[in-house]
């Protein structure tokens, strides 16, 4: 079954195109690396594809499922880790899992949500204010979040970001895990060399047009290759 | 339904984190009162006279306040984008937050009162009536602020589009709301009340469903 499928998805901001024309198809069960420049489109894409933004024109399908026609389908079935970490600031870690369970119908319990911290390495910090937490903290919390729903298709942006290099291989050990259970992931990241090393297929944005959609094995060398990125442990 | 509760549980909890806010916020609407009074000067009957507008359009100013405030948390990590994607209900949201920014705001008015007493000599004894009267306008400030604080919430200059937008729409909840209260501290011979309290009732049921229907257009991309 084919998980997401876009075609001539276009998205501008004002005046400026940031997706053009942009098509392709992911497979279920895939890892998907989206890579390109900073300004490329990829958190634009992924935004669209999670339904917090709309295209202007083009269709996007999650796993069968107009993400217009059909949004609260879609958004059963997808998790989005984007730029902003959809964290409230005030409360606690385990509360904000809490509210996010509750919404979820899913245990909201305090054994249950501490088991969710345990797995990101916040277990101890469970009953303290997200605004006390640093950026890598705050990453870690929102992986949490993002995997508290079980979705079938995860957009991930980033999810290496401020991460320690712990955290590169607890993020490592979670896309493992998510491809084990048949989850769909696109991944949007600069760290090429690990994306190759982890995902299936590769995606390449260049100014808002999709330059490259295939096996990474296939992809082109990026200028992220040549730089040699450091990318953790 | 259920929506409903676990956003107005979430919405309640931040409120109570962000306490020493509302205790700023009071302490505005206090300070407008002041300041009001000052306005009048020590003309005792004129003060009497004046209180009740002075009351709500101190509520008023501070509500712009608190309304934006409630957003503001919504916003700056994108939490409230976070939770449509869950998906949950827009409509659960609005509600929850909008019955939060109603209890504040009646709590917030309720606690101006003592100040009103105080500094315009403007007691009553209806107070029963005169809670009544401001848990209605305060229904009726609270439904169409939360959906303009979150219209507004993602623009640059909110601060200032917020009241821009609010107050204009919530002139009908101003006059009857001050004309309420006015008739309850100066005295109410024709019993007046209740039909500014009805107005204030009417008022709110409409904000409160359109409030409902039109959210999930104001926070949707």
């Amino acid at each position: 079954m084919i998980a997401i499928a876009t075609a001539g998805v276009s998205r501008r901001y004002g005046r400026r195109w940031a997706l053009t024309n942009v098509g392709f198809e992911v497979p279920e069960g895939a890892l998907v690396m989206l890579t390109g420049r900073n300004g490329s489109g990829k958190s634009t894409l992924l935004r669209v594809l999670a339904t917090a933004l709309r295209a202007d024109m083009g269709t996007v399908r999650i796993l069968g499922h107009d993400a217009v026609q059909q949004r609260e389908q879609v958004r059963k079935d997808i998790a989005l880790l984007g730029h902003r970490t959809h964290l409230y600031e005030p409360l606690t870690a385990l509360e904000n899992l809490a509210v996010a369970a509750r919404f979820l119908r899913v245990d909201s319990g305090r054994p249950a949500l501490l088991a969710r911290l345990e797995e990101v390495g916040l277990g101890d910090r469970a009953d303290d204010l997200v605004q006390t937490f640093s950026a890598g903290m705050r990453q870690r919390l929102a992986l949490a979040r993002a995997l508290q729903q079980d979705a079938r298709v995860l957009m991930l942006d980033e999810p290496y970001g401020h991460l320690d290099p712990p955290g590169f291989l607890l993020v490592d050990g979670l896309l493992q895990r998510l491809r084990r259970q048949g989850a769909t992931v696109l991944m949007a990241t600069h760290l090429v060399a690990r994306g190759r090393r982890l995902c299936d297929r590769g995606l390449v944005l260049e100014a808002g047009r999709l330059v490259f959609s295939g096996p990474v094995s296939e992809m082109p060398e990026s200028d992220a290759d040549a730089a040699g990125f450091a990318e953790g442990t | 339904m259920r929506d409903l509760f676990v956003a107005l549980r979430k919405d309640l909890l931040l409120q109570w984190r962000g306490r020493a806010q509302v205790v700023a916020i009071f302490a505005f609407g206090a300070a407008a009162l002041l300041l009001f009074s000052f306005a009048i000067g020590p003309d005792s009957l004129a003060l009497r006279q004046h209180a009740a507008g002075f009351l709500w359009l101190g509520l008023l100013l501070a509500s712009t306040l608190s309304l934006a405030e409630s957003f503001e948390r919504e916003m700056e990590e994108q939490a409230l984008e976070g939770l449509l994607l869950l998906p949950a209900s827009a409509r659960a949201l609005y509600y929850g937050k909008a019955i939060a920014n109603w209890g504040q705001l009646a709590l917030l008015g309720s606690a101006l009162v003592p100040i009103m007493v105080v500094l315009y000599d403007a007691g009553t004894l209806r107070l029963l009536s005169l809670l009544g009267v401001i848990v209605l306008g305060t229904a009726g400030l609270s439904a169409p602020g939360t959906l303009y604080a979150a219209m507004t919430s993602q623009i640059r200059g909110r601060q200032t589009l917020l009241p821009l937008l609010l107050f204009p729409l919530v002139v009908p909840v101003l006059l009857a709301a001050v004309k309420a209260t006015s008739l309850l501290i100066l005295g109410d011979p024709m019993g007046q009340v209740r039909p500014w309290a009805t107005l204030l009732a009417a008022f709110a049921v409409v904000h409160w469903s359109m409030g409902g229907l039109l959210f999930d257009r104001v926070v949707e991309d």
